[in-house]
């Protein structure tokens, strides 16, 4: 029963991997077609991909929306997940769950209201409106994030702290913020990435002049049929492969994630 | 305790939460206006909106997503639990961080990447077809790009890694004395797991069944491309009402509508696994 299970679980984790996979033979496809299996084998559908000047400027937007956006949620997040976790006070119940609330909206409901809002404020599809719909978006998981962290930082520490005669600020600087930093950076990371991915909301809210990869590689797909998306999803996975392995590594992909407690 | 910062600390939180509440605002008020073809300015208050969604056209969208959706839920959930249990009893370190971040790794490629993959998968000259074709078990290709089956499939996978996670949260605080305790007991493997670790773990498979479904409702690029048109999802009409008829008021009725939706499908679900819960002695 132990040996059909595992193999339940590879076949599984096989259907998780086989689409990137299928996707990355894809780009070294000789000819000009997606065809199974590939004839010849050729590297100039990466060249093409990263000469293809929507990919390039899209990568910039996205690079641009993305350290910005997660900088500001991380910021936010966590100065509002310590606040509700340390503080009581009026209206955090709602305060949190307007925060929570955009993981259970549709992204497209989001990406159409931030629109109309923007178009209602003259600022139709700048940048601001871009970069705050994706805070909207990643705050979630930062705060969820955040707030294991803190769960995690002994309260008695900054006790003592404040019992020796340190003033709150100074506590907060010099003991919980360094306390807190794995969670910041895993937070930062989290929201960084997740921004990065960001299509839906990123559709209705961009325009030709601020498109981001993702908006960029979608138009892409529906435009041409040769394999430069192909070559350009296969550099996709590699980097997020490396980066969740580095991340996995250095600070706890399962910890981030909420999959571990510790006690197994 | 005294509350320093408080004011300064959840400020910059209140501002983002308050511009959330004024773009949602802004959906539920346009979809109360009349639309003017022709004209990016909606005009004043009608209920049209909502009359028109009754058409069957409309209706039949909303119905057709509600059940992709559910059904999609349910073969993730089916295909997510004997991950999240491999991923949190696994004991060798390595094996646990190859299976999370197999896991996982799609969420992070985003809809577009996984959608794309998705179509080289499934086309006809694609990597099933054309393995099929080459080993001979078929002569010509098999449709699956365009079909429902397909952009259920694609739907799974897409939902997969949130239902993997939800579910190995709840798992991963289940108290193994008790699974112990049953073992030492007499219950054999499979038991255990029957009466212990299933239900012990409901709250994970509804977290799990709840996100599953509004994760894929949210679903847009899988749908619009792998149903090329013949699978429509409420997200898609949206898009195409506000981007290509400038009809953003009925896009933002459809919008409030599919939110309505989502909420009593999601209250109808804790209601209907609650008994559920109760058997299995939780």
């Amino acid at each position: 029963m132990i040996l059909a299970f595992r193999l339940l679980v590879l076949l599984l984790l096989a259907f998780v991997l086989m689409p990137a996979l299928v996707a990355i033979i894809a780009a070294f496809e000789a000819r000009a077609i997606i065809a199974f299996p590939p004839q010849g084998f050729s590297w100039r559908w990466f060249e093409r991909a990263l000469n293809y000047e929507d990919f390039r400027t899209g990568f910039a937007h996205s690079v641009f929306v993305a350290a910005i956006a997660s900088t500001l949620s991380v910021i936010i997040g966590s100065m509002a997940a310590y606040a509700m976790d340390r503080y009581q006070f009026r209206g955090k119940a709602t305060l949190e769950a307007l925060l929570l609330a955009p993981l259970a909206i549709p992204h497209f409901t989001i990406g159409l209201g931030a629109l109309i809002l923007a178009a209602q404020l003259g600022q139709s599809r700048g940048w601001p409106v871009v970069i705050l719909a994706h805070v909207v978006l990643v705050l979630p998981f930062v705060l969820r994030s955040l707030y294991v962290s803190l769960k995690n930082i002994d309260p008695r520490l900054e006790q003592a702290a404040l019992s020796l005669g340190a003033r709150p600020g100074r506590v907060i600087w010099t003991v919980t913020l360094p306390a807190l930093a794995p969670g910041l950076a895993g937070g930062w990371l989290f929201a960084a990435i997740l921004s990065f991915n960001e299509f839906t909301a990123s559709l209705f809210v961009t325009s030709q002049r601020t498109q981001t990869l993702p908006v960029a590689m979608y138009n892409y797909v529906r435009e041409y049929a040769d394999p430069s998306m192909a070559a350009i999803s296969a550099l996709y996975i590699l980097l997020t492969t490396i980066v969740l392995v580095i991340a996995n590594r250095f600070l706890g992909l399962g910890r981030i994630l909420g999959t571990e407690d510790g006690r197994n | 305790m005294r509350r320093p910062f408080l004011f300064w600390f959840i400020s910059p939180a209140a501002l983002v939460a308050a511009g959330f509440l004024l773009a949602m605002a802004a959906v539920l008020q346009y979809a109360f206006l009349a639309f003017i073809p022709g004209e990016l300015q909606p005009g004043g208050f009608t209920l049209q909106n909502f009359r028109e969604m009754m058409k069957p056209l409309y209706a039949g969208v909303f119905f057709d997503t509600v059940k992709l959706c559910f059904l999609t839920a349910v073969l993730a959930l089916l295909a997510g639990y004997p991950l999240a249990l491999a991923l949190v009893r696994a004991r060798n370190p390595y094996v646990k961080s190859a299976i999370l971040i197999i896991s996982v790794t799609p969420l992070f490629l985003g809809e577009v990447i996984r959608t794309y993959a998705w179509i080289i998968v499934l086309g006809n000259r694609g990597f099933v077809n054309g393995s099929l074709m080459a080993l001979g078990l078929i002569d010509a290709p098999i449709p699956l790009l365009f079909t429902r089956l397909g952009v259920v499939v694609a739907l799974v996978h897409v939902t997969l890694p949130v239902v993997v996670i939800m579910l190995a949260a709840a798992i991963a605080h289940i108290d193994r004395d008790l699974e112990r305790a049953a073992a030492a007991l007499g219950a054999r493997p499979l038991r255990v797991f029957w009466t212990v670790t299933l239900p012990l773990s409901m709250p994970g498979i509804i977290a799990g069944l709840t996100t599953g479904f509004a994760w894929t409702f949210s679903a847009f690029a899988t749908p619009q491309l792998i149903g090329g048109g013949r699978v429509n999802m409420v997200s898609n009409l949206v898009y195409s009402l506000g981007f290509a008829s400038f009809n953003f008021p009925f896009a933002a009725a459809l919008s409030v509508a599919g939110l309505v939706l989502t909420a009593v499908a999601l209250a109808g679900f804790r209601l209907l696994l609650r008994p559920l819960h109760k058997v299995g002695l939780t």
